[in-house]
């Protein structure tokens, strides 16, 4: 069987390349792109770990195919500082120690970027409930939480 | 001579001693002992134990030294996660 | 005393710089075990078998022989026999022999030339199972007819009678129960169960194996301890150790689930059998759950006397776990943990290891701890309340304190408990109002924490910055750490060092990370690294000012004169040495090795309220507390984020996790969505105080922190729930079901 040609754009790049038909998404990026900083925690959604932005939504890419990337706009963690300037909730993730083994980390900062592109001031119960599909182990999520508001209330003062 | 203090499910092997005497310098001197004393504590240690030296848990260091002064506890074998 | 501010002491330990590997892990750059690709790599995928107990008849690999794109098929021939002890469990439960002997037990592997292929290949393969009767609960395991998983297996320790499966017996214990009992004013007696739980990193084991026709091999692998994987990879495989090289990539994870191999060995073996072309395996989800280690489950009888004041007069623990098909499961440790917290006059405890026809158990933060916690601390919030006592006093009343003697033997060095329940008491969550349906419950929880093998090394550069080489992985952040430590002691700022974790061709045998051991043992080897370093440096200074090396000390970075006897000459300082080493005797470097003693147990105290929906049997936590003896936070967020780790894996074993087994022993939930651990949305802040009482043992304090945390979760929810609704539940989870069935019987 062979493969399908896909042409997408991930972090503002033109790119291309080959994906057998049961290649998700995930699979494309880490293996076909080498952009490994997207993680596979579980292969079936339930993590987060896999978390990129397609066409500005959130989805997790291992719940989608390679080819269904044809045409559309990615983002993924490795796009999320401008060179070396760090996105602000990535600055708070390490001032806060919001990481303790940072698996989670790329997903979770994609999913927080995600939220306050939409929400600029959510409470602590919104942050939450939004970040409920990114599991973590290490933490217990208290860090994340105050990273991420944190964050918020920098990126309002600068807006 | 150091005392060193066993555990009360090794009783069996030793007829009914808990605390034993041997004469030992070091921990390896001291197991080597209570094997001659008490055979049948053999096998169990060589599945693995641990010491407690005033306190200090670590695993067996034959090369250890060891004091009449010193408080001797045999445990079972740990290991962490 | 509890810490708040950095202590004044120190210029570095204390603070909270951001770690080394930051940028790295929020970028995604960072190298786990899976995000490594290499030229004319093979993937590879591993059939395991579908019972939980089965007779390997015949495998049949002839449909997958032909495949194109498969390179390598191996099963258990290809393993060298004559192992014995844990060499053989090890390889027995990497690959199955004559029997399957759990749901996910390995029965062959494949490698090819893409990850569908090897998927697809291993469907082909067939495999004539008999199935055998199976036995998945610990006292079933125990009982006259259940099925036999090894004749044999037991030890000498166990006693003439027993069932097979049953393969180590602990006893030990001090004073006269019986009369302890006689003295007490109320005597309980309870039944406590907990299921089996898995250390959930969100990261699944992955790697990727190179090895040659002349035994010569390479592994890139994510675990807690390379040195393990080494020996045990080749005792599996029959190599010779030092031929094998292990580089521990970042990892995402481990809780004591990555310190043993599952399914290295297997990348190996096809790597050979391919050729020696490199082999990458990483485990799904279902894989990871089903056949990886989780914990024991454990069934536990306690009995504890105590007087209407409040002082424990006597306690009888009979422990039995079940580690999986193996011994290994961790009935000593949760029997010597048991007590500990308290001072009782008599102690009898009773263990028994049993097997089961379950995965292989791993270890899993502080490994038995928490269960047995979880019925002694609910077995004396029980008869508190019983007799109107106070929690949190009859804790204090009968606290263990420094030099007391241990309830598993030896004497206690410098312990904190005290000071532990002391600034838990003071804490404000103690006085928050508490509405309907809330309850607010306490337990205290314990762990002795590990030295183990160390061997650390550092190195002078050439400008004067310095490398640190360690053993122990960073799973949450011990670089930054080690770096603060190796400031501290060298005097120069915290961003001049760098630590590495070291491959194992670079070092002397370490243990894993785990133990809480890191910042205890490779901080302590590095302090003894970095003093010879010191003295070496202060010796080329002394060849320069040609004084005795006696004379010279070293300070804030820079050798000078010990005295003003000594002479007078202005600081060397680390860069001026350093430039010059080259022409002073050549490089500078520092190494030492020990397996150190002076471990400094760490004793918590946890707080929890919760609130009980009468209606769905749900349990929210609205308030969570945990105090922990740090001896000495060395950078203070990171101690915060492992007593927030622990807790909150603690609270998934109270109120959601578990094994679920159907009646043909498969395992019911082998994924996140029904093996439901806790997300953000389940949880509030959890508050934390680090106390430090100082470890001596250690140059600059330190108690190891990361396991005490997940032992008092288990009993501060049981009795906070009971607080709140007035029902006792006694088998973990508490789940909303259970809870809810258990409110309407009352």
């Amino acid at each position: 069987m062979s493969k399908v040609h896909v042409s997408t754009t991930v972090n503002g790049e033109a790119v291309e390349f080959l994906a057998d038909t049961r290649d998700s998404l995930l699979d494309s990026l880490r293996d076909s792109l080498g952009l490994t900083g997207t993680k596979e925690g579980c292969g079936t959604g339930d993590c987060g770990a896999c978390s990129v932005r397609v066409d500005g939504t959130l989805v997790c890419s291992c719940l989608m195919l390679g080819v269904e990337a044809q045409g559309k706009e990615i983002e993924t963690i490795e796009g999320m500082a401008s060179g070396d300037t760090l996105h602000p909730l990535q600055q708070k993730f390490i001032e806060h120690a919001a990481l303790q083994c940072g698996f989670c980390t790329p997903g979770i900062l994609v999913a927080s970027k995600a939220l306050l592109e939409k929400n600029p001031d959510p409470t602590e119960e919104e942050v939450r409930y939004w970040l409920a599909g990114n599991l973590c182990r290490c933490t217990g999520y208290d860090k994340i939480i105050r990273a991420v508001m944190d964050a918020a209330e920098e990126m309002r003062g600068a807006a | 001579m150091v005392t060193v203090n066993l555990w009360s499910g090794l009783r069996r092997f030793t007829d009914g001693e808990l605390a034993i005497q041997v004469e030992a310098q070091t921990i390896g001197d001291m197991l080597d002992a209570l094997v001659g004393k008490y055979p049948g504590l053999g096998p169990i240690f060589e599945d693995g134990i641990s010491v407690a030296i005033d306190g200090d848990v670590m695993p067996a260091d034959t090369s250890k030294s060891i004091s009449p002064e010193n408080e001797i506890f045999l445990l079972q074998q740990m290991k962490g996660g | 005393m509890a810490k708040d501010t950095n202590t004044s002491d120190f210029r570095y330990i204390g603070s909270r710089p951001a770690r080394p590997d930051g940028l790295d892990k929020v970028t995604g750059r960072a190298r786990y075990g899976a995000d490594i690709a290499a030229a004319n790599m093979l993937h590879a995928a591993v059939l395991r078998s579908p019972h939980a107990h089965a007779r390997i008849v015949k495998i049949d690999t002839s449909k997958v022989e032909a495949l194109k794109g498969v390179k390598a098929i191996v099963t258990r021939a290809d393993f060298p026999t004559g192992l014995t002890g844990e060499d053989w469990d090890l390889q027995e439960n990497t690959m199955a022999g004559e029997r399957a002997l759990y749901d996910g037990h390995a029965v062959a592997a494949i490698a090819a030339t893409s990850p569908h292929i090897a998927r697809d290949a291993v469907k082909l393969i067939e495999v004539e199972y008999e199935i055998l009767p199976h036995v998945i609960d610990v006292d079933d395991a125990m009982a006259d007819g259940a099925p036999v998983i090894r004749e044999g297996a037991a030890n000498k320790t166990v006693p003439e009678g027993m069932h097979p499966n049953v393969v180590k017996y602990i006893e030990f214990g001090h004073g006269d129960v019986e009369d302890g009992f006689a003295k007490a004013d109320l005597v309980m007696e309870r039944h406590y169960k907990t299921e089996a739980t898995h250390q959930g990193y969100i990261e699944p084991h992955a790697c990727m194996a190179q090895l040659g026709a002349d035994g010569k091999g390479e592994m890139w692998v994510c675990t807690q301890g390379h040195w393990y994987i080494r020996r045990m990879c080749a005792a599996v495989l029959g190599l010779d150790t030092a031929q094998l090289r292990v580089t521990a990539s970042e990892i995402g994870g481990g809780f004591g689930g990555k310190t043993t191999i599952f399914m290295e060995p297997l990348a190996l073996a096809l790597s050979r059998k391919s050729g020696g072309r490199p082999v990458k395996l990483v485990m799904s989800r279902s894989e990871v759950l089903r056949a990886t280690g989780p914990t024991a489950s454990a069934s536990m009888d306690v009995k504890i006397g105590m007087t209407k004041d409040g002082m424990l007069t006597a306690g009888v623990a009979n422990f039995r776990m079940q580690g999986g098909a193996f011994p290994g499961s961790p009935v000593d440790m949760a029997l010597y943990c048991a007590f500990a917290p308290y001072q009782v006059p008599a102690l009898q405890h009773i263990g028994y290891d049993v097997l089961a026809n379950r995965p292989k158990c791993a270890a899993y933060r502080a490994p038995g701890s928490p269960m047995g916690a979880f019925a002694v601390e609910s077995l004396i919030d029980e008869m508190a309340t019983e007799l109107g006592l106070d929690p949190m006093q009859v804790r204090m009343k009968n606290g263990s304190k420094s030099g007391d003697q241990s309830s598993y033997g030896p004497k206690f060095g410098v312990i904190g408990l005290e000071e532990t329940l002391a600034a838990t008491q003071a804490h404000p969550n103690l006085s928050f109002p508490l509405g309907p349906n809330q309850g607010r419950g306490i337990a205290a929880g314990y762990w002795f924490n590990h030295g183990g093998e160390t061997s650390v090394s550092v190195a002078l550069s050439e400008d004067g910055t310095v490398q640190v080489s360690v053993g122990t992985p960073d799973i949450g952040g011990s670089r930054a750490s080690m770096a603060l430590m190796a400031a501290e002691t060298l005097g120069i700022p915290y961003e001049n060092v760098r630590v590495n974790i070291a491959e194992t061709g670079s070092l002397g045998v370490n243990e894993p990370t785990h133990g809480s051991r890191a910042t205890f043992a490779s901080g302590k080897a590095m302090h003894g690294a970095l003093t010879q370093a010191i003295n070496e440096m202060c010796r080329r200074a002394a060849g320069k000012w040609k004084i005795d090396p006696e004379a010279v000390e070293w300070k804030d970075g820079a050798a000078v004169p010990a005295g003003p006897n000594a002479g007078q000459f202005p600081p060397m300082t680390i860069q001026e040495i350093a430039r010059k080493m080259k022409n002073t005797g050549g490089p500078i470097s520092g190494h030492h090795e020990s397996v150190p003693d002076g471990v400094g147990d760490s004793f918590g105290a946890h707080v929890v309220d919760v609130e009980v929906d009468p209606e769905t049997g749900h349990t929210k936590i609205l308030r969570y507390l945990v105090v922990q003896d740090a001896g000495r936070a060395i950078h203070p967020s990171y101690v915060e984020g492992q007593y927030q780790g622990g807790a909150v894996q603690g609270i998934g074993w109270a109120l959601n996790e578990e094994y679920v087994y159907d009646d043909m022993g498969r395992l019911q939930n082998p994924i996140f969505l029904d093996y439901r651990v806790p997300v953000a949305s389940d949880l509030p802040m959890i508050d934390t105080v680090i106390v430090e009482v100082p470890n001596p043992g250690h140059p600059f304090g330190v108690r190891g922190v990361g396991e005490t945390g997940i032992t008092p979760p288990l009993p501060a929810i049981a009795n906070a729930v009971a607080a709140a609704t007035g029902v006792r539940i006694r088998h973990l989870p508490i789940t909303p079901t259970k809870l809810l069935a258990a409110i309407k019987a009352k």
